[in-house]
């Protein structure tokens, strides 16, 4: 029970950090895809609405890890052995986005310099979703096992397959779809360059849809379990709630609602990743590790969950405070501060 | 090499180079909050703009800090599996706590530097408050978590499986008062005589620049005030050590024989195999002084222990004695500064002051890097001091040369990079209406 509560804690950090890191990610994806006549100021907008808040929006990743070693390091042991490849290119990633990002903004202006950082930006940007999405997709192919928490698949098992590799589109296209309705949505935007986003919203998010779909029928032979859960009548529900959040996403981002459409983004998205938790539970690596036999001992995970809930009381107001300054008065005029 | 070194190398590379944007991210807020409360108290306009420079840099330092403790958290897995899946459950808790207090840390760090102009003045000074508070105390949990591998406590071992865990018991082990203490203060000291170093470099060019001198005050008060305290934790840590890892302070001191009135050894070349040390200068009664305040203690030598069991004794000998060293020349310059300062109420400004501040910025990082070696090193062959070996913690994962090569060479880009945008930032001048603003 303990185990089980804990389990929907790692959820929720995994699901805020798709929809707020993941969407700084997306944002390094639409910055390597800027084209046209505004492209520089496409990027100018994707550098002022994730500046302030990438870091924090990183550190939910930092938790997941966290919670997954405290309240179940058995798990995390089997997963950091099996796909230490994977797991390797995306720390590899992550350094070189967050590099990327901070070196552009402080190294020289010309032009030839800011394109070399913008590429590796992108690039990681563009890369890091992908792998992220391929390790995850990886734990219900069903071809990592474990034996007394000992993998005995070696280091390719389960990353390769078609069930990963479409998880990893599908996580990149979600990053990809938050970032550009995200981009949408603010207020001080110049016109013409949220017009550029919409678009790009509207594609991404009309993709969606395709991905999840191709998702499942990979997932026919690369993931039976998971098909299996997916079979059933929650699932069912949430598949439903899936196609109505992504319509009105797409009919509000039509009718330029910019509001509804990134509170319907959210909700898709989280979804999404509920109806991915559904499907894999109560498997961390379908099928031998399970969220009850790969547990810590019931003291760490009674004052992990003490931690987390005091944690969270702490953590929500202050992200609510950061997200306030940043977005709903990001309108108002600025004077030209130290940034 | 071993697949096992390698393990080790990476890991040392990647502890080496994030501890060093740890504790700038520990130590920088202070100063930016020291900055800003005096304009807050003062409104010299010379303080607020010393407190958006050292943002200005913290932005780059703690962005290039956040993705290199993420690679460590991945790592302890990525490399030591079989540890993390043992004992995970039991130093995952002071790592939970420490990802919400890192997580305080960036959010209001988010606040600090880009709400210059959003938030109330007051707002805006507590927020990097908030920030200092989040940054020493992730610094303090990770440490615990590094001490229970020194002490482990908290836990019985039944069957070759940790049970009966007791998570508070494992943070409050007997290492890690002394470690966290140590830690910390090295974090406050290290950057304090970076931050001085920049500016009393740019100093020793322009003597009257009031923008430097006051940078420069500011964080001699904070380097100079915590190292003399360092020195009496330093103390602290050696004797706790000598009790509770004695194999450790064995090899710290290359004291291979049990002795009474045991001398300490400076310097010199530890023989493992003849079990003598050529060359060292020994000071008699020096050793059982220094652990435990008495000249003719009983000093445990490394004979009492397997061979097995010995740590590399050149390594942490040499590592320690230079760390100490550092801890002594930061010592001296500090009791000069506050001597001057007392008799004469003004900034130290010799030009001889002035280069060795210059030379005190590296070495104060120098001696954490050594510190580090020091524990981490004369903790081995153990990942858990006493309960599990490095090498049964080891991933069988192999070629482990090629991970290791390419985060070397991630991590020399990022050293690059980091200092040429700090230079770029740093060794401009001051705004010219701020160099004589102040007298």
């Amino acid at each position: 029970m303990l185990a089980f509560v804990v389990s929907i804690f790692l959820l929720a950090a995994l699901i805020f950090y798709v929809t707020a890191g993941g969407a700084d990610f997306g944002g390094g994806v639409w910055d390597l895809l800027a084209i046209g006549p505004r492209a520089t100021q496409q990027r100018a907008a994707i550098t002022k609405a994730i500046g302030p808040i990438w870091e924090a929006d990183h550190v939910w990743l930092i938790l997941v890890v966290v919670i997954l070693f405290t309240a179940f390091p058995i798990a995390f042991g089997a997963m950091m052995t099996a796909l230490h490849i994977p797991i390797t290119l995306m720390l590899i990633g992550i350094i070189l986005r967050g590099a990327g990002f901070i070196f552009r903004k402080y190294d020289s202006k010309a032009s030839e310099v800011q394109r070399r950082w913008s590429a590796l930006f992108g690039a990681a940007s563009f890369f890091t979703p992908l792998v992220q999405g391929v390790t995850l997709g990886a734990l219900s192919s069903e071809e990592i096992r474990v034996v007394d928490g000992k993998v005995t698949t070696g280091f390719f098992a389960g990353w390769l397959t078609p069930f990963a590799c479409v998880s990893g589109l599908l996580v990149l296209t979600v990053c990809a779809f938050l970032a550009a309705t995200y981009l949408t949505a603010d207020p001080a935007g110049e016109p013409e360059v949220r017009n550029d986003f919409r678009r790009r919203a509207i594609w991404s998010g009309s993709i969606l849809p395709a991905i999840v779909l191709l998702l499942l029928l990979a997932a026919q032979n690369g993931a039976p379990q998971f098909v299996q859960r997916m079979a059933s009548w929650p699932a069912m529900a949430v598949g439903i709630g899936i196609a109505a959040f992504t319509v009105v996403a797409l009919v509000s981002l039509t009718m330029r609602r910019f509001a509804i459409a990134r509170a319907a983004a959210i909700a898709e998205v989280t979804l999404i990743l509920i109806g991915w938790g559904w499907a894999q539970y109560p498997n961390l690596i379908t099928p031998d590790v399970t969220i009850q036999n790969s547990s810590a001992p019931a003291a760490t995970l009674r004052l992990l969950l003490i931690a987390l809930i005091i944690g969270a009381i702490v953590l929500f107001p202050s992200l609510a405070f950061l997200y306030y300054i940043f977005k709903d008065k990001g309108s108002r005029p600025v004077k030209a501060g130290p940034e | 090499m071993s697949d096992l070194l390698f393990a080790r190398s990476q890991m040392a590379l990647s502890l080496a180079f994030h501890i060093i944007f740890a504790a700038i991210g520990i130590g920088l807020p202070v100063l930016m909050v020291l900055a800003e409360g005096m304009y807050l108290r003062t409104r010299r306009p010379v303080y607020l703009e010393l407190a958006k420079r050292w943002s200005r840099g913290s932005a780059i330092l703690f962005a290039v800090g956040a993705v290199s403790g993420t690679v460590l958290s991945f790592e302890l897995g990525l490399l030591w599996p079989s540890f993390m899946a043992k004992a995970g459950g039991i130093i995952g808790m002071p790592f939970s706590l420490e990802g919400f207090a890192f997580f305080t840390e960036a959010i209001f760090l988010g606040v600090f530097l880009f709400g210059w102009n959003k938030l109330p003045p007051l707002w805006h000074w507590l927020s990097g408050v908030l920030v200092a508070v989040g940054g020493i105390s992730s610094g303090i949990f990770v440490v615990t978590a590094n001490a229970w591998m020194n002490a482990p406590t908290g836990f019985k071992i039944v069957g070759g499986k940790m049970t009966d865990v007791d998570p508070i018991a494992a943070m409050l082990n007997p290492a890690s008062m002394h470690e966290v203490l140590h830690m910390t203060l090295a974090a406050l000291i290290a950057t304090g005589f970076a931050v001085a170093a920049v500016h009393a470099f740019l100093l020793l060019h322009d003597r009257r620049n009031q923008f430097h001198r006051t940078a420069l005050g500011l964080a001699l008060i904070l380097a100079c005030v915590c190292t003399p305290i360092q020195i009496w934790s330093g103390d602290l840590s050696a004797r706790t050590v000598a009790r509770i890892q004695p194999a450790k302070l064995a090899a710290l001191e290359a004291d291979y024989r049990t002795q009474t009135g045991a001398p300490i050894l400076l310097g010199g070349i530890p023989n493992d195999d003849a079990r003598t040390v050529r060359y060292a200068i020994p000071i008699p009664h020096g050793l059982s002084f220094l652990s435990t305040h008495d000249f003719n203690a009983k000093v445990v030598g490394l004979e009492e222990f397997p061979r097995s069991d010995w740590p590399n004794v050149r390594l942490v000998h040499w590592s320690f004695q230079l760390m100490v060293f550092c801890g002594l020349i930061l010592l001296a310059l500090s009791i000069y500064a506050g001597w001057f300062w007392w008799k004469h109420r003004s900034l130290p400004d010799r030009t001889w002051f002035l280069r060795g501040i210059v030379a005190a910025g590296p070495l104060s990082f120098l001696a954490i890097e050594l510190g580090w070696f020091v524990t981490e090193l004369g903790r081995q062959p153990w990942i858990v001091y006493g309960v599990m070996r490095t090498e049964e913690a080891v991933t069988p994962m192999r070629w482990l040369v090629v991970p290791f090569t390419i985060f070397t060479i991630v991590y020399l880009f990022l050293a690059f990079m980091v200092v040429y945008l700090l230079c770029r930032e740093f060794l401009k001048t001051a705004p010219a209406e701020l160099q004589r603003s102040v007298t």
